[in-house]
């Protein structure tokens, strides 16, 4: 009786330092955003929030954003179909926070005589499970344009759903060649056998097995996060966006849900492509390097150093896409249809036959 | 929990059929048709069935209800169906709703009628890859080429005709 309890305890435990991972992850990011694009721009960026006359660097900024949004009035258009208006941010935020809970933070945490998995549910179709809730937040996206009633919504809810169905395509083929080099749909396996070493000294990580499939990846999963330089479903000054109509905290959803793309799309990008929590050379009793070397270190530490590595690497991603983000300008329509379609997808096709022709060899 | 988590799901599954089916309106239609997918894909994994359940909700719920919708919410069609067609309805409709029957009632019995192997329901990715190509190499080319040959046709069916 008592196992059981602890087993759900520990359960309820690592949902909820999973969610505020990811809800602490996207406050900061909106921090980090200003602040990078601030540099990019030669320009000083938000500091002005105090707590007591303390602004250490604006770092009390999101917190301010996060009151201003509350207090702002939630206004419904009169003319917009009330209930699926409201639920529409709703839908858009809970298939991306749910995908949550098939990534890996990190190997196994042994506490007393209890193995506890630093993952919330290692399903033996993980990779398909986030596939699949990223593929349902298309209809936050259609639904809201068409619940405002308005036809400058109802086209960008268009637009967007456009966009992001035809990138997915690329998405998924750009996976099939990893899962033939990883024989696996299980997160957690892929992980582990990005620990492996290739000639004996390189990781075996994605990114050193399939280059080109990372590339498209990363391609599509910019596409995918309706972000410049592919932001024309949102269009924010310009072309006029599915979320027009919402305001206040509704508003204010979309653009976490914005940001905690970028988180997701970094976890992936980290789990697939770049070894998750594996650190080169790090085994579960310490380091074993190449060239002869021992550093053997305590069970606890390790884990410290895999969970700080995935970390690492999820920001290092996140400052990518801010950078990538700020840096170019928007595609045109009918460029951002031939990318996806006339580029990504042959790329892909092509890394799939070439991955194939190398593992027969 | 689980047998909670199946009647919920059961509830959630049989409510969004009926909504889909006395809405009136067809883009509600459609979201509670996705709603029911979705709830189907929960189903199966409450079988222990990973793989068909978000192999379902990709497909129906995530590719092929977004098409729907698209058409939907984009022609958003108001306008009755003229008397003329709805003769035809009259007529029409019985004979159908008998032939629905009747394929209900085939169904139930088959259902009662266990057991129905499980072990094809239950293969992981990797059984299933398997059979589909040995096994059941042909029935997968065959369908491969049929998609293959609706999907030209569609494109050549809408392609305008160039000038000569």
């Amino acid at each position: 009786m008592t196992e059981t309890l602890y087993e759900t305890l520990i359960i309820f435990i690592k949902i909820v330092c999973a969610l505020v991972w990811l809800l602490a992850c996207t406050l900061y990011l909106t921090w980090l955003e200003r602040k990078e694009s601030a540099l990019i721009q030669d320009r000083v960026g938000a500091n002005r929030a105090s707590i007591f006359g303390i602004r250490i660097i604006g770092l009390f900024q999101p917190f301010a954003d996060a009151i201003k949004m509350i207090f702002k009035e939630d206004f419904v258009p009169s003319f917009s179909r009330k209930f699926l208006h409201t639920m529409a941010p709703f839908i858009s935020f809970f298939f991306v926070a749910i995908t949550i809970t098939a990534i890996p933070f990190g190997d196994t945490l042994r506490i007393g005589n209890r193995t506890i998995h630093l993952q919330i549910l290692d399903f033996n179709v993980g990779l398909l499970f986030i596939l699949a809730m990223l593929s349902l937040g298309i209809y936050g996206i259609i639904i809201s344009g068409w619940a405002s009633n308005n036809k400058y919504a109802l086209i960008g809810g268009m637009r967007g759903a456009a966009q992001v169905i035809s990138y997915e395509v690329a998405l998924g083929l750009s996976l099939i060649g990893l899962i033939m080099v990883y024989p696996s749909l299980r997160l957690s396996s892929i992980v582990l056998y990005q620990g492996e070493l290739l000639f004996g000294f390189l990781p075996k990580w994605g990114i050193f097995l399939q280059p080109l499939g990372f590339v498209v990846f990363l391609l599509a999963a910019l596409a995918e996060t309706k972000r410049a330089p592919f932001d024309l479903p949102e269009g924010e000054s310009e072309i006029i966006g599915f979320f027009t109509e919402y305001s206040g905290l509704k508003w204010g959803l979309f653009m976490m849900v914005d940001f905690m793309e970028v988180i997701i799309v970094s976890t992936l990008l980290t789990t697939l492509f770049f070894g998750g929590w594996q650190v080169p050379w790090l085994a579960s009793d310490g380091f074993h390097f190449p060239w002869g070397g021992e550093l053997l270190l305590s069970h606890v530490v390790v884990v410290l150093l895999q969970v700080a590595a995935f970390n690492i690497k999820v920001f290092f991603f996140c400052w990518l896409q801010i950078l990538i983000r700020w840096t170019y300008p928007r595609f045109r329509y009918d460029q951002l249809m031939d990318f996806g379609w006339k580029l990504l997808v042959p790329l892909s096709l092509v890394n799939i036959i070439g991955t194939g022709i190398i593992m027969t060899l | 929990m689980g047998y909670f988590l199946f009647f919920l799901l059961a509830v959630m599954t049989v409510g969004a059929v009926l909504g889909m089916i006395i809405s009136k309106n067809q883009a509600y239609n459609a979201i509670f048709l996705i709603l029911a997918f979705a709830c189907m894909g929960g189903l199966f994994a409450l079988l222990e069935a990973p793989f068909i359940a978000v192999v379902q909700i990709i497909i129906y719920a995530g590719a092929i209800m977004v098409l729907f919708i698209f058409v939907v919410m984009m022609i958003n069609v108001h306008s009755g169906i003229s008397a003329e067609k709805k003769k035809w309805i009259i007529y029409l409709s019985p004979v159908l709703a008998v032939i629905l029957i009747i394929e209900l009632i085939l169904s139930i019995k088959g259902a009662f009628s266990l057991p129905v192997s499980t072990e094809i329901i239950k293969a992981g990715p990797t059984d299933l890859g398997r059979l589909l190509f040995t096994k059941y190499l042909y029935h997968f080319e065959i369908t491969s080429i049929l998609i293959i040959a609706a999907l030209v046709g569609a494109i050549v069916l809408v392609k305008k005709k160039e000038k000569k």
